[in-house]
């Protein structure tokens, strides 16, 4: 096994080193000079050389590649325009915030997702299956930031039951923590939940058909007994992978749910970070989000392989 | 003696089309798919030609009004009329939505033709950038584009197109693969065709179907990328209407005016599903392993 995830990980560094190169190549696309608004309106010749050679911009623009490089592999990812902040120490500050948010949302998605999944497959091409599908398809079509606005509307300004942003950190105040999180996180989920629907109902149809499920069923096991002992246990492989993988795609769909929410995470940094074109931090961020989209590919792949005793035997 | 260069393209047969259409035609999601797709389209064609009020006059004698005879879904805080914006916003909607998917497969289907057609390094070299590229989470990656190439609608599809882009690069290249092994594009190459004549007369009209499925399920998640960069006030700029701009406002006065929330978000989802239905409806009918 520390084998295969030496070989997984070394695969990854290639992917990592592009990535690197399109967020540099992302700070070159702006368009005007930063020397020349860092120089203030004097623009004094004097202080734009000094700039220029402080910010080693006279460089060829492949070492200025590899000194920003070295930088954020020594964890140096560039200092906030807004708030004067190191990026890194912003990302640390935000990120805990999001992975609740993501964590609870994950959460929902598979309360939902899969026993819905497993009821659809059992009832396969029943009513019960056709309107699993249909709500599939409808939370896969709902714009989430949409949700978010109608939940807030229904459920905090009509009913008053839950407050409509704002958040606390669990450490501090549980209660109040779950309460500012639920909504959010319902709306975050909404969509993973379909695709953890459909995957799970077509993983349990494909189970259901073979043959040591007819055994099984032969043997004179309750059907509760075959769903969930045989096929659910077999079907929950690519479930379980999907899962990690989805748990990357939240961190970017918590973008939006933040910002609807007011919630002070990681999403709402990129938003805030484009608009105040604090571009170290946007830059910092799309790094950050790709190398955990990464992790969690890595930590899908590992699952996948101690889940199945078939590949885990080949190791 | 039929000629090289007469030599048809192979392409599906027709029996192969009409089956597909048949399949369609007997799946009732992908037809009710199709219909509110191309209702939306005929309402975004028709825009300029509607009797409707101009979507971006304001009326300060009709600020906030909820829906009623002369504004059928209400006005907004400027007084502008909502189904007007509705139906213009459904141009810039299903625009962005179009554009952008062809921006992706105008780019990323030529890489995949060439990534799999040729292998060895150009294989190697667009694969290591594809899975790069695809390693960023695709709204994250439209912000960061629509964000360092500036604010507006023509950005936004350029953003969400070149984010969309490494998923067809992905799917040609696969397809590609199961394809060029095949006697007919040996045969191809045997007659002396060149790489090009190959990879665009005897290839491509091959691996068409799953472009045209993927093509059409990447049309809703474009839709509500545009909205959402919209939303967020990196797509269409004001007084131009867009849903995703609508929802922007609407949020400010969700007690007040909550109507000014409900349609833009209903249109969405409504052409969003379709597309999603007519998507599903289109790889089940060119699917041949289904009956």
């Amino acid at each position: 096994m520390p084998v295969y995830i030496g070989k997984r990980l070394l695969v990854a560094i290639p992917t990592l080193l592009i990535i690197s190169i399109f967020v540099f190549s992302l700070q070159k696309l702006l368009p005007g000079d930063p020397i020349l608004a860092m120089a203030g309106e004097e623009r004094d010749p004097a202080v734009i050389e000094f700039l220029r050679d402080k910010y080693r911009l006279n460089d060829p623009v492949i070492m200025q590649y590899f000194y920003w490089l070295g930088g954020v592999l020594t964890g140096d990812f560039g200092i906030s325009l807004r708030t004067n902040q190191p990026v890194l120490e912003l990302i640390m500050e935000k990120l805990p915030v999001t992975i609740q948010l993501a964590t609870m949302a994950m959460f929902f998605a598979m309360i939902i997702g899969i026993p819905i999944g497993i009821i659809a497959a059992v009832k396969k091409n029943t009513f019960v299956d056709y309107l699993a599908n249909i709500l599939a398809l409808s939370g896969l079509s709902i714009p989430n930031f949409w949700l978010g606005i109608m939940l807030i509307l229904l459920i905090s300004v009509q009913l008053g039951w839950l407050p409509a942003s704002g958040y606390e950190s669990i450490f501090v105040d549980p209660v109040r923590s779950l309460q500012t999180m639920v909504m959010p996180a319902f709306v975050l989920g909404n969509a993973l939940a379909a695709t953890l629907m459909r995957h799970t109902r077509s993983a349990m149809v494909g189970v259901m058909s073979a043959d040591y499920i007819r055994t099984a069923r032969a043997k004179g096991l309750s059907p509760k007994e075959v769903i969930l002992s045989h096929s659910f246990r077999n079907a929950l492989l690519p479930v379980v992978t999907l899962s990690a993988l989805l748990f990357g795609e939240l961190l970017a769909g918590a973008v939006l749910t933040e910002q609807i929410f007011t919630i002070p995470g990681f999403g709402k940094l990129i938003v805030d970070a484009v608009f105040n074109r604090d571009y170290a931090v946007v830059q910092g961020v799309v790094l950050c989000t790709a190398v955990g989209f990464i992790l969690m590919n890595l930590i899908a792949d590992i699952l996948y392989v101690i889940l199945n005793p078939r590949l885990r035997a080949t190791l | 003696m039929t000629t090289i260069d007469q030599a048809p393209a192979i392409v599906a047969p027709k029996k192969e089309k009409s089956r597909a259409w048949r399949k369609m035609k007997r799946n009732k999601s992908a037809l009710v798919g199709m219909c509110i797709v191309s209702f939306f389209a005929l309402l975004a064609i028709a825009a300029p030609f509607l009797p409707i009020p101009d979507p971006i006059a304001t009326s300060w004698t009709a600020i906030r009004k909820a829906p009623s005879a002369a504004h059928w879904l209400g006005t907004d805080d400027l007084g502008r009329d909502i189904l007007s914006r509705m139906i213009w916003g459904a141009q810039a909607s299903l625009m962005a939505g179009v554009f952008s998917v062809a921006i992706a497969v105008g780019i990323g289907v030529p890489f995949g033709l060439v990534s799999g057609y040729f292998g060895g390094w150009v294989d190697m070299i667009i694969s290591r950038i594809t899975e790069a590229l695809l390693a960023m989470p695709f709204l994250i990656m439209a912000i960061a584009l629509a964000a360092f190439l500036g604010p507006s609608l023509t950005n936004a599809m350029i953003a969400i197109g070149l984010s969309a882009m490494p998923i067809f690069v992905r799917l040609t290249r696969g397809q590609v693969l199961a394809v060029k092994t095949e006697d007919y594009v040996e045969g191809a190459r045997s007659v002396g065709l060149n790489h090009f004549e190959i990879m665009t007369r005897y290839i491509l009209p091959n691996v068409f179907a799953p472009i045209i499925v993927q093509a059409t399920l990447t049309i809703a998640t474009a839709i509500i990328a545009e909205a959402s960069l919209s939303f967020l006030g990196l797509g269409q700029q004001p007084p131009s209407p867009s849903w995703g701009s609508m929802l922007n406002v609407a949020k400010n006065f969700l007690t007040q005016a909550p109507w000014m929330a409900m349609w833009p978000g209903i249109a969405i989802f409504l052409v969003v599903i379709g597309f999603n239905m007519l998507g599903d409806g289109l790889r089940d009918a060119l699917d041949p392993r289904e009956a």
